[in-house]
């Protein structure tokens, strides 16, 4: 705490005018601060509180586990959940991969010079490209030069790239926690730069690479753009309960691109159901997120150094 | 073996990002090269890409729509993160700070769709009875929705380099019997302006490529907000913004290859020029992009 407010209330100096008026001012300026917090965190509670219980009515076990009925107006949003499912997965793999490396790389191997700056830079850039960019590129790239078609692999990939600087900027950060006098002590014992890495980096650094790897996964299954034209489709006939209803070359349904089709494109869906959609979406999101959240917590609390 | 991998996946960024220009531009150049009029391309409100008889090819008014709802964005999420921002860093206690911390990521998880959906569900109605605007959705809408949109990012940064200011300036400050705020007011704020100043750019690069969210709650008309006389600026007048254009339009227009001689149909123009907007957004986000790290860095040579 302040300084002087603490000598204050210690009884150390008595305050004069002057003090008293600064220590108000700052008090005020506390509550003016505490209050715009506030400001942006009620509206919200209000907003996700609101949405689950106009969704409530439509929020049953049936209605994730049946299929669309009569033309999305009824039933429930099993294909497009699994399909969310697909996407994330065929992302992961290939996204996890290549940004694990790729941290690794930026932490361990890279100099400090201006080419690291510009791969840094690069990825920075990665992450700010407009989603609807990525969806052009992932059209342009996937979807006709390597002719992948409209497909779950084709959408993957191009939310891969999407969601690959998660990846990189988490497992960099949770490389560069780990103390340099564990390399060293390593290197001392004979041991090569990538057998330091494998055997004394990567076990101390797992928690937070685990966590970058679900916040991809909630980036992945919310994105709506880069998909859009590149594998996601209005519908898509699938049994009640299937695991494995889509191929990796055809198109899937996601729940993001429902949602958005439901609430824009579709006269007449009943309004629970739009609400209950998004509610499984956004509840899909934030459980992932809390995850990494919790994940993150454990990990601070256990760690020996 | 695994080495050269790791080589190879640690340059992979910078070969997507140029792989991303390359094939966006690939697919947009045949309309740069044969029809491309940089002068009315953005500066003729007028977009009829789709008209049978004369086709424009006008973005202003989408330019105007993507201003107008970063304006609205940024005036509400400018002040409220950069609050945040301090409270976090020097006002509240640490339980306070960590919760607060929490919810923030949090917020920042929430897909664009969902925002989307809310505004287009949820802040309709509430802005139809509060301004009595014929309908609820326009740049007012999305300007709040993606304002809290780029909270997160905006106090995230923001209060990193806060905490970058030495700890030297703030005992100093102190020392000399200093109060928190005028601490703050004097001392952090001054040495950490360039972070926030990086922080609001890239708050700004956010809202310019959110797509989805001004997708379902601008209204989705093409409009020019802006007027000469005064109030100068219609909060309530439906946009459409550049992301919204490509994301509604693209679906529907068909990719055509030449045809004898190279000489493109006209109906394939539409496709082409949708990737030319996407240059353009591009071009856009990589300017704020490098701008904000030439000015973080800035400040970190210098200390």
């Amino acid at each position: 705490m302040n300084t002087v407010a603490n000598n204050l209330s210690a009884g150390l100096f008595t305050a004069t005018e002057l003090t008293r008026k600064k220590l108000l001012t700052q008090k005020i300026v506390g509550i003016i601060f505490g209050l715009m917090v506030l400001l942006i965190l009620i509206p919200l509670i209000l907003l996700v509180g609101n949405l689950v219980i106009k969704a409530w009515p439509s929020l049953t076990w049936d209605f994730l586990t049946d299929v669309p009925k009569s033309g999305m107006r009824a039933g429930g949003i099993w294909p497009a959940f699994i399909g969310t499912f697909y996407l994330v997965v065929f992302s992961l793999l290939a996204s996890a991969p290549i940004g694990i490396l790729a941290g690794i790389y930026l932490n361990e191997y890279a100099g400090n010079n201006w080419f690291t700056r510009v791969v840094n830079l690069a990825v920075v850039n990665l992450a700010g490209v407009p989603s609807i960019v990525h969806s052009l590129f992932g059209v342009g790239a996937f979807v006709i030069f390597a002719g992948l078609g409209k497909s779950v692999l084709a959408a993957s990939l191009t939310i891969a790239i999407m969601t690959l600087p998660v990846i990189i900027v988490a497992t960099k950060e949770a490389l560069s926690a780990v103390p340099m006098s564990f390399r060293v002590a390593c290197w001392n014992v004979g041991a090569s730069k990538w057998q330091t890495i494998r055997t004394i980096v990567l076990p101390n650094s797992i928690s937070g690479i685990l966590t970058g790897v679900i916040l991809e996964v909630c980036r992945a299954a919310g994105e709506t753009a880069p998909i859009m034209f590149t594998g996601a489709v209005f519908f898509k006939h699938v049994q009640r309960g299937d695991l494995f209803p889509y191929h990796p070359g055809e198109q899937c349904m996601a729940l993001s691109y429902h949602l958005h089709t439901i609430s824009t494109q579709v006269p007449g869906v009943p309004e629970p159901m739009l609400y209950a959609t998004a509610v499984v979406l956004l509840g899909f999101v934030l459980v992932f997120n809390s995850f990494a959240v919790v994940l993150r917590v454990y990990m601070r609390n256990r760690k020996k150094w | 073996m695994i080495v050269g991998l790791i080589y190879v996946c640690g340059v992979s960024a910078i070969i997507f990002v140029f792989s991303i220009f390359y094939f966006v531009w690939r697919e947009g150049a045949p309309f740069l090269y044969d029809c491309f009029d940089f002068k009315s391309f953005f500066t003729s409100p007028e977009w009829y890409p789709t008209s049978v008889g004369n086709k424009r090819y006008g973005i202003l008014a989408l330019l105007a729509g993507t201003g107008s709802v970063t304006i609205v964005a940024m005036l509400i999420a400018v002040p409220f993160s950069l609050g945040t921002a301090i409270f976090i860093a020097e006002f509240c206690g640490k339980k306070t700070k960590e919760g607060l911390k929490i919810v923030i990521e949090l917020l920042a998880a929430i897909p664009s769709v969902v925002w989307g959906f809310i505004g287009l569900m949820v802040m309709n109605p509430i802005i139809v009875k509060l301004t009595g605007a014929a309908i609820g959705l326009n740049a007012l809408n999305a300007g709040i929705i993606v304002g809290l949109m780029s909270v997160p990012i905006i106090v995230s940064i923001a209060e990193d380099s806060i905490r970058a200011v030495p700890d030297g300036y703030i005992e100093a400050a102190e020392a000399l019997g200093a109060t928190r705020w005028q601490t703050v007011y004097k001392v952090i704020l001054p040495a950490a302006k360039n972070g926030l100043l990086a922080a609001i750019l890239l708050g700004v690069g956010r809202a310019v490529g959110e797509t989805m969210a001004v997708l379902m709650a601008t209204g989705h008309s093409i409009n020019v907000p802006f007027s000469a006389e005064f109030p100068y600026f219609h909060a309530l007048d439906s946009v459409r913004t550049l992301t919204a254009t490509i994301a509604a339009e693209l679906g529907e227009a068909p990719r055509l290859d030449a045809g004898p001689g190279g000489i493109f149909p006209p109906e394939g123009r539409h496709y082409q020029v949708l990737f030319v907007i996407g240059i353009v957004l591009f071009a856009i986000t990589f300017f704020i992009n490098i701008t904000a790290d030439l000015i973080v860095k800035g400040i970190r040579n210098k200390q």
